[in-house]
């Protein structure tokens, strides 16, 4: 693709840019184009138009029938689980990811970078696997089983169930945000406040909150998105039970499934504009803190994804 | 970074470490170890051979091999064009350049049911693109194929996302010196910039040779799920938990975290070998 042409037409540009005096390091202008084309064709088939479909198939019926697909009982049903789910979840995690972040950059103790490991463990684990954890551990033939039976408590194919899934794939998030900032923060600052007298939540309120706000929010963001579109772990748990136990993601697979493609794209589209959203806050919060936010367990990587 | 000061680092100077620690300690164990660790509990109430029956049956093996050659293969993939998008995206000027940097995340926030239906309309026999291939013998969608093709737009962004800041920070002075010593752009760009880029490459694709690995949810869609030819490894957990054969699954499952344990432990090999080469 374009290689074969390329070392000539360097040859002549690295040595055009050297007697410019500009030094080495630009390509032809047509090696670049095509390049570009290559990048592009490539995004375009893997990236934009997946992106345009959603909508092309939703709204293939028209308007109404996308509103309608929207608006019917068990949508509406799915869509308020999504949020309870999401609104459950995501205070849990930054309690969590607050609490685990102060612990691991304010202070040292031994075993620190397996409790950092051991944060991670969520990004690694397949969905499926995640969802089948609490299968065995609250499931009828798990040891708690005939316990929860006796008294009639049902977290298996019921909503604690789905909640609890959520929380164990979307845990890290916050936490992951959080520790490389408040380590590049130091503790300087709160130093100062605790020789001035400050308690330990004014110091958390005034000065350690103002500081982490930006990498805060992203972990959010990040960890709602996962949180709402959740498949795999969720479908473990949920029985699939059709306006009690079916969030936005499942209620679009039993669509799809019954081949009501419109409905289903429908469902889905909302999704991908949460997914949209997700992605213009991502990078509104990047560009207002002027830093690159890291999830992960290496330096540099955005690790966000692995499971997301 | 700030140095940091190791006097301020001592415990017991800022409060809160019994409550802050007592509380991780506490969810992280209620949420993630004892949940995890039923896997291991249930796969030890097998017998070896019962172990290595389920582990080793032919439909699991089929398994193994799809979810690994096609992890690998959308690696491979994503490995190759993401250099190029990587090189085009810090390199270059071009109209929609900033939009499409805003969303090459999209894999990571779109849930992967939505992407698994929609791949499979277009990539389906009457589908945008489908059709075209279909018409030239090769089938995509609900085929081996299938599953490469979405774990190809799962893995997207790892390896454009990890190349993008080591090409940021490259120091072109280093190819303005190969220049002036009459190396060519291609020899430049292949004996000084692509060793530079090689740990970064070599995290960016074992991340989504990771990826790839676990995925469920937009696979199932694509793949046709046929009992050894198209059904990965988290579905077959999948239906084992569906026919109770909870043993079995965990027994699956356990060799799957093994592998994606070690994957983890690889990535940060690499990273830490990135690091020191880097410093």
């Amino acid at each position: 693709m374009g290689k074969l042409s390329m070392p000539m037409n360097t040859t002549i540009a690295a040595r055009a840019t050297l007697n410019a005096g500009i030094g080495g390091g630009q390509e032809s202008k047509l090696f670049r184009w095509a390049l570009i084309a290559i990048a592009t064709a490539f995004l375009g088939l893997f990236l934009f138009a997946p992106i345009i479909a959603v909508f092309a198939k939703a709204l293939e019926k028209g308007l109404s029938v996308y509103f309608s697909a929207i608006t019917e009982p068990d949508a509406q049903a799915a869509i308020r689980l999504t949020i309870l789910t999401a609104a459950i979840t995501v205070p849990l995690n930054l309690c969590f990811g607050v609490a685990a972040a102060w612990a691991i950059t304010k202070f040292d103790f031994f075993g620190k970078n397996l409790l950092i490991t051991l944060i991670d463990i969520p990004f690694s684990v397949s969905p499926v696997i995640s969802g089948m954890i609490f299968v065995l551990l609250f499931g009828a033939q798990s040891l708690l089983g005939p316990f929860l039976t006796a008294h009639n408590i049902k977290i298996i194919f019921a909503v604690p169930g789905i909640v609890l899934a959520t929380i164990f794939v979307t845990s890290p998030f916050i936490a992951r945000e959080l520790i490389p900032v408040m380590q590049a923060q130091g503790s300087e600052e709160e130093q100062a406040a605790i020789s001035l007298g400050a308690s330990g939540w004014q110091i958390f309120w005034r000065v350690t909150l103002p500081n982490i706000k930006w990498g805060l929010l992203y972990g959010v963001i990040l960890c709602n998105a996962r949180a709402m579109g959740e498949f795999g772990a969720v479908s473990v748990v949920s029985g699939h039970i059709r306006g009690l136990t079916n969030t936005m993601p499942l209620h679009v697979e039993i669509l799809y499934n019954e081949f009501q493609f419109v409905a289903a794209f429908s469902v889905a589209s909302l999704l991908t504009i949460l997914a949209l959203v997700t992605l213009a806050a991502k990078n509104f919060v990047q560009k207002k803190s002027r830093q690159r936010f890291i999830t992960s367990p290496v330096e540099g990587i955005d690790y966000s994804g692995v499971q997301l | 970074m700030k140095p940091k000061s190791i006097l301020l680092k001592q415990r017991g100077v800022l409060p809160g470490f019994g409550l802050t620690m007592g509380f991780t300690i506490f969810y992280l164990s209620m949420v993630i170890l004892i949940p995890i660790s039923m896997i291991f509990i249930k796969t030890a109430s097998m017998s070896w051979d019962q172990f290595v029956g389920a582990v080793t049956s032919p439909r699991a093996m089929a398994a193994y091999y799809l979810s690994f050659t096609a992890s690998f293969i959308a690696a491979m993939i994503n490995g190759i064009f993401g250099i190029i998008v990587a090189w085009v995206l810090e390199r270059y000027n071009f109209p929609g350049k900033r939009i499409i940097d805003g969303l090459l995340d999209l894999p990571f926030a779109l849930p992967t049911a939505v992407a698994g239906i929609t791949l499979t309309a277009i990539y389906s026999s009457n589908g945008w693109f489908g059709q075209y291939l279909e018409a030239i013998g090769i089938k995509a969608a609900y085929s081996p194929l299938g599953v490469v093709i979405v774990l190809t737009f799962v893995g997207l962004p790892f390896v454009v996302r990890t190349l993008q800041p080591v090409l940021h920070d490259f120091d072109k002075e280093m190819e303005d010196a190969a220049a002036s010593l009459g190396a060519n752009r291609w020899q430049t760009f292949t004996k000084v910039i692509l060793p530079e880029l090689l740990p970064a490459l070599l995290t960016g694709f074992v991340l989504a040779f990771a990826r790839g690995l676990g995925e469920y949810g937009s696979v199932i869609f694509i793949a046709g799920n046929m009992p050894m030819r198209t059904e990965i490894t988290p579905l077959l957990i999948m239906i084992k938990l569906e026919q109770f054969d909870y043993a079995g699954a965990s027994a699956i499952a356990a060799v799957f975290l093994l592998a994606s344990f070690t994957l983890l432990l690889l990535i940060n090999l690499l990273q830490r070998r990135k690091n020191l080469v880097r410093a």
